[in-house]
């Protein structure tokens, strides 16, 4: 036993002492990397860490940090009602919108892959112009407008289904459905173009193959050769989709108002800004930011886990 | 080859050859093509009409924009919208070209220094073998999968403690480390063939030398697709959160701005709105089929 666990250690020494000799060789590869790594490390690795590390402490900036323990998820878990309220609305946005805007992506990326080259190209900027359109979703706030001039409302009295203005952004039972309209109309982003690209990249020569072996229609045609081929695409698009659907928080506040009435259209994210830009209780934004990191990585590890098993 | 496999070639090979000349697929019924079609169709026209409609709304003289019912393309469009942003917004403290040139800038910038910085990054991590290589990338896979408002409150701090709140750096300089641009970039760069490099070592050139005269010329496509990414973000920066001089916020605030200001506003608001989004979406448009080149190894692989 102590023979192996010696030996364990004498090999780790050479691995460590192989990879040193290398590491010195290839200085050059550090220097490529090193701006790089540098702001990625400030910017996206060291926040992770600040927040978990604040998130047990009490801070407003002001003063210096004192350590509270797991008080502050205690406090948002029990006490923060709000919270709860924004917790809830982001579950049922990335729930509905998620998979939904992840399955639109696909099926449209899939059936623009059938048409003429041109008009696959037109088709690709229709569809994937919705996202990169910055704030063009401010749009919505003029069809949804709570007055009888409102377009959406105008419509709904002539045929009769409502007779007065419904306040679309509100009224909370209408400002969830809305806004995730809205964000489903924005969901044919990077991940659709992925889906385009890697349509476009599945081997001819296994369509025919499979044309011989009998695949009947284009539904047996995408689930034993399309999907398969394509899950790399899908796995970067799952993580593009996910990443979206917790960070919903824009479309919320340009169209509900921030804060919403009685907080219906609340986020976690836009509960995290309250927090951490009006309140400057950077303690509890930080813990706030934690459990959102920890939903977003744990959910993309699940989904990739499941998509494993797609087309086997 | 067998006789009878050899006939049943024979048999496959003329339909085959029609059926590709008509481009049709084997497993196309010609009902279930023209039903998708007019389902695409229907969509598309979904899908644009808000576009449409803000465009048509920037255009609209203003007794037009009030009619009711509306009509959907402007009758009479007029360019007085766009230039009464200059115009009226020129009068006021911060003018609306400044605003312009706050997110000109910041866009610019922020975009050539993430297309050099992440290239660089995406060209060692493609092409050389070195220790902590693959933990790196895993690392920047990492962040791709949470969005940039988990770490916007921890930034707040770290760009208090360097003290660029409230500066133009505070927004450009966490935009060159996206890792999606790294990441697609070295995705892209992978599929280089690995000889053109060893030929160039071989004759002698230094890897600065490789990197600029060999490798980025050839990846030109992820150029453009580093730039779409980057822009639309950058462009689209409310930037309200890290900097509060007037005179340095950027479009979009100068956008909820106009909104706010009322009904009066609303031809104003929308050529802002035209203005915000036809930076991206020409952009896309002119290196579509760029982009989807790069997209195509997009790929997370396991």
């Amino acid at each position: 036993m102590g023979n192996y666990i010696r030996k364990y250690f004498i090999l780790r020494k050479h691995n460590l002492q192989v990879a040193w000799k290398k590491a010195k060789r290839s200085k050059m590869c550090y220097l490529f990397l090193l701006p790089y790594a540098l702001l990625f490390t400030l910017f996206f690795v060291a926040p992770v860490v600040i927040s978990i590390f604040y998130g047990f402490t009490y801070y407003n900036i002001l003063e210096k940090p004192r350590f509270i323990g797991l008080q502050n998820y205690i406090s948002l878990i029990l006490d923060d009602d709000i919270f709860l309220i924004g917790l809830k609305n982001t579950l049922m946005i990335a729930v509905i919108t998620g998979p939904l805007g992840y399955i639109m992506s696909f099926l449209f990326a899939w059936l623009i892959n059938e048409l003429p080259r041109w008009v696959r190209s037109v088709a690709v900027v229709v569809f994937y112009a919705p996202s990169i359109a910055g704030n063009c979703y401010v749009i919505f706030s003029v069809f949804f407008r709570g007055d009888a001039y409102g377009y959406v409302n105008a419509f709904l009295m002539n045929i009769g289904i409502i007779d007065t203005p419904v306040l679309w952004f509100i009224n909370p039972d209408y400002m969830l459905p809305i806004c995730m309209l809205v964000i489903l109309w924005m969901s044919l982003g990077t991940g659709f173009l992925s889906f385009v690209a890697g349509l476009q990249g599945v081997d001819r020569s296994q369509f025919e193959a499979g044309y011989m072996d009998g695949v009947k229609n284009r539904w047996q045609e995408l689930w034993y050769i399309t999907l398969p081929n394509m899950r790399p695409m899908l796995m970067f698009g799952a993580v593009m989709s996910i990443t979206q659907a917790f960070g919903v928080c824009d479309v919320t506040m340009a169209l509900c108002g921030y804060p919403s009435t009685d907080y219906a259209a609340r986020t976690i994210v836009t509960h995290l800004f309250d927090y951490g830009f009006t309140r400057f209780e950077m303690g509890y934004a930080c813990a706030i930011a934690t459990i959102l990191f920890l939903m977003m990585i744990l959910c993309n590890k699940a989904i990739q886990s499941l998509l494993r098993r797609v087309g086997t | 080859m067998s006789k009878k496999s050899k006939k049943k070639q024979e048999n496959l090979e003329p339909v085959y050859r029609k059926k590709l000349i008509k481009r049709r697929k084997p497993n196309r019924s010609i009902i279930g093509d023209l039903f998708l079609y007019l389902f695409l169709l229907m969509v598309a026209v979904v899908m644009a009409f808000p576009l449409i409609y803000a465009v048509s709304s920037a255009l609209k003289p203003l007794d037009e924009l009030f009619k009711f019912p509306p009509k959907i393309l402007a009758q009479n469009p007029t360019f007085d919208n766009f230039s009464d942003l200059f115009v009226t917004m020129g009068k006021s403290w911060v003018t609306f070209s400044r605003y312009l040139f706050n997110t000109v800038f910041i866009t610019f910038v922020g975009t050539f220094g993430h297309l050099l910085v992440a290239s660089m990054g995406a060209f060692v991590l493609a092409k050389y073998d070195f220790p902590g290589n693959q933990t790196f990338f895993k690392l920047v896979t990492v962040a791709m999968m949470f969005t940039g408002y988990v770490t916007q409150i921890p930034n707040y701090l770290i760009l208090n403690k360097l003290g660029w709140i409230d500066t133009y750096w505070s927004i450009i300089i966490p935009a060159f480390a996206s890792p999606m641009g790294l990441f697609l970039m070295k995705q892209f760069m992978e599929g280089l063939p690995t000889s053109l490099i060893e030929a160039a070592k071989i004759d002698g050139a230094s890897e600065w030398r490789v990197f600029s005269g060999i490798v980025m010329p050839n990846v030109k496509p992820a150029w453009m697709t580093l730039i779409i990414f980057s822009v639309q973000g950058l462009w689209n920066n409310k930037a309200a959160t890290f900097i509060y001089s007037e005179q340095k916020k950027t479009l979009v605030y100068a956008m909820q701005q106009i909104q706010s200001g009322g009904i009066a506003r609303t031809g104003q608001g929308a050529a802002v709105l035209v203005v915000l989004m036809i930076v991206p979406i020409a952009i896309f448009i002119f290196s579509e089929s760029q982009i989807l080149e790069t997209m195509a190894s997009s790929g997370l692989k396991d």
